[in-house]
């Protein structure tokens, strides 16, 4: 199908793309990459009067470390993110990420900020940023605000981003000597959106955890911390033990919604076969 | 300089390396705009979500699914479609590959599927078989079964590694 007619805006500056924000509301809709949003528009899901192209905002691109955190624009397209030396030196578990994103044509245009502010529940990065602790940067008419990713996703494709802000970056933490990430996916064919799937993070020490992260997606409503499961993995070496014993903790915590395909319980099971995967890629 | 909102904007494509104007509308994707407006039919309109990769076109040097950009968007930028990448010999081999071995049948996804296979020819000349499977995952084909497609595809890439040793 077609897209409905809208108008379209190309700020040249940040300044420029908020005033349109604040000037029209919802009926404004942020073009990022548009790899979501212009299949909603031509499936005629989504009909906003205005398309705010932020493309030419230079301030939005580049990944640089800041400091002790890696700062990613908004602006940055996943196949950059699973170029750049500086993701896969500072903050590896993005760079495995990517290969799972869709395809190549897409992952050429989709980009880091525009997968964070929809919030697809079986998007890959919002559960990244969840395991990482990112904080999110968000700009407004009267300056920034910065938001822990744990505080940013509310639910179904709903965050703490008002119709009136704009998410210009996420910083990541640095990742610190002696830890390790894993990123797991199922999916029915290749690029397709996540059955489920699990970020983790850890330190491993001689093949003992710490400091454990795991986060689903493709479960519910958002992606989603397991924090039972993590403390289950404590201080543990990845033996068939701590694999037993971290996927009992995770069906105490991990509620998945069933899909068209998979019963809750399926996607229980998945989880949890690739939570015992990622326990032994963690620790190796 | 920016402007106002619009429906209806004045776009100025490098086009297969020759500037193109034109007035567009904002809700114009670039397949259709490339299709209807220049006449350039190569480049085809699937499922127009983003998932056949039959539109596939290159913009800045990177491919792109035409479905997914708003005409409007490659305003300044470059554009590349099958018809400009045939005329220039790029593709000669892959073309020349598919043909051999019965890589495609109704040739609906084949321009798409050069597309996606240049991609991985210039930037992974050393893929594995998996990995050209991998790559072209986001091109569908209902004649081929993909498997003539992945041996075409293969051959050029070895072909490109014994040109590299010599």
């Amino acid at each position: 199908m077609k897209a409905p007619s809208f108008a379209y805006a190309r700020p040249q500056s940040l300044g420029e793309a908020l005033a349109l924000l604040g000037k029209h509301r919802d009926a404004a809709r942020v073009l990022a990459g548009g790899q979501s949003l212009i299949p909603s528009l031509n499936m005629r899901l989504s009909s906003p009067e205005l398309l705010v192209d932020i493309n030419g905002l230079a301030e939005l691109g580049g990944i640089r470390v800041q400091g002790d955190v890696l700062r990613i624009g908004a602006l940055a397209r996943h196949r950059e993110i699973g170029r750049s030396t500086e993701v896969a030196r500072h903050a590896p578990l993005l760079a495995q990420a990517v290969p799972h994103i869709a395809h190549v044509a897409i992952r050429n245009a989709g980009t880091l900020g525009g997968s964070l502010a929809l919030a697809d529940p079986a998007a890959e990065y919002p559960a990244c940023a969840l395991a990482l602790d990112a904080t999110l940067v968000i700009a407004h008419a009267d300056g920034e605000r910065r938001v822990a990713a744990r505080d940013f996703f509310k639910g179904l494709y709903t965050t703490a981003l008002g119709a009136q802000e704009l998410l210009i970056a996420a910083e990541f933490p640095l990742a610190k000597p002696g830890y390790r990430s894993a990123f797991l996916e199922l999916a029915r064919r290749h690029g397709d959106y996540a059955i489920v799937g699990v970020a983790a993070h850890a330190r491993a020490d001689h093949g003992r955890l710490s400091d454990v992260r795991f986060a689903y997606f493709g479960v519910g409503a958002t992606a989603v911390r397991a924090l039972r499961a993590a403390a289950a993995a404590e201080g543990k070496a990845a033996d068939a033990r701590t694999v037993v014993a971290v996927q009992a903790a995770l069906g105490e915590e991990l509620d998945p919604s069933p899909d068209l395909y998979h019963s809750a319980a399926a996607k229980l099971h998945l989880a949890r076969v690739l939570t015992g995967r990622a326990l032994v890629e963690l620790a190796q | 300089m920016s402007r106002a909102p619009a429906t209806e904007l004045d776009t100025t494509i490098v086009l297969n390396g020759k500037s193109v104007t034109r007035r567009v509308p904002a809700r114009q994707h670039l397949v259709d705009f490339l299709r209807e407006e220049m006449g350039l039919t190569g480049s085809h309109v699937g499922c127009e979500h983003g998932v056949c990769g039959a539109c596939t076109v290159r913009v800045d040097g990177e491919i792109v699914r035409g479905c997914l950009m708003l005409a409007v968007q490659a305003d300044g930028r470059r554009v590349d479609t099958i018809e400009g990448l045939s005329d220039s010999g790029e593709l000669a081999a892959l073309q020349s590959a598919f043909h051999e071995r019965n890589a495609l049948q109704c040739g609906f996804c084949t321009p798409g599927m050069l597309m996606a296979a240049l991609d991985l020819a210039e930037n992974h000349p050393d893929a594995t078989r998996e990995q050209i499977r991998a790559h072209l995952s986001g091109n569908y084909c209902r004649c081929t079964g993909y498997q003539a497609i992945v041996d075409a595809v293969e051959a050029v890439l070895e072909a490109r590694r014994q040109e590299g040793k010599r």
